[in-house]
């Protein structure tokens, strides 16, 4: 029993599906920067194996990796000021009633 | 690492991610949501260990188990009293959600399937990939590593002054 590219990149898959998942039924919005969080590692996941399976013999997927990583702790620091500015104008964080600019 | 255990291991970091990964979207607390989002993480370190990547495993359990979490989790305290049991945490799109996401992963695992991957196993480097990795983002990759740290330095001061009361 060996595992191949295909069972990571089936993992990788699911794990991309679960944080689709969550984006588009979360309310609160640090579950949706959660669940971004999840699509973020699902992409890692891929660019490791590809990495690992495909051109061993370099770390160019692995360098991408961490240029992902390092985005991605980008994006969780200001989008949850962001969610903290909104809790502090609307008193609440749910995406739904946060519609004032929605025509 | 001893080979003949590395499946076992897949299939339990996999179960682990999957399972925790279904938690996290879907618990009505979102605190223990953020605690399963942390075995999550976790899990996909290992996943990491497996595939010969430990740099990046350790940069995993540094920046997300580490720090992403840790801001989440704060996140969560400073935005009191929307995490409580009887608050609705999801919106109405769940069941055409559920059509997506299923049509999603579907698609992409039969087009994995589908797929002849150019797979190379000769020259696989066990070991060591940190000096690697480092002479790599000093010499190749040295202008991506720079542009990435402006953007973690811009990143650094909008949130500041984002969140900065005045």
């Amino acid at each position: 029993m060996e595992i191949s590219l295909a069972h990571y990149l089936a993992l990788a898959a699911v794990l991309f599906g679960i944080g689709l998942f969550g984006v588009l039924t979360r309310r609160n919005a640090v579950g949706i920067l959660m669940s971004i969080e999840l699509m973020f590692n699902a992409v890692n996941i891929n660019l490791v194996a590809f990495n690992r399976f495909v051109t061993p013999a370099d770390f160019t997927g692995q360098i991408f990796s961490i240029f992902v990583i390092v985005v991605a702790a980008a994006e969780a620091t200001v989008g949850l000021a962001i969610v903290l500015l909104i809790y502090r104008n609307f008193r609440d964080i749910f995406v739904d009633n946060i519609n004032l600019m929605k025509w | 690492m001893n080979s003949t255990i590395i499946p076992y291991l897949f299939y339990l970091f996999s179960f682990m991610i999957v399972v925790s990964g279904l938690l996290v979207v879907t618990l009505r607390n979102i605190f223990h949501c953020a605690l399963f989002l942390i075995i999550c993480l976790f899990s996909v370190a290992g996943v990491y260990v497996l595939l010969g990547a430990d740099f990046i495993a350790a940069v995993q359990v540094l920046l997300y188990v580490g720090a992403i979490a840790v801001l989440m989790i704060f996140a969560i305290m400073l935005t009191a009293k929307v995490s409580g049991i009887g608050i609705k945490q999801q919106n109405e799109q769940v069941p055409i959600a559920i059509i997506t996401t299923v049509a999603f992963v579907a698609i992409a695992l039969y087009g994995l399937g589908k797929t002849i991957w150019n797979i190379k196993t000769d020259a696989v480097i066990s070991g060591d990939t940190t000096m690697a990795i480092g002479k790599l983002l000093m010499t190749t990759y040295v202008v991506p590593f720079e542009i990435v740290s402006v953007v973690l330095l811009a990143a650094l001061i909008g949130a500041i002054v984002i969140a900065r009361r005045n």
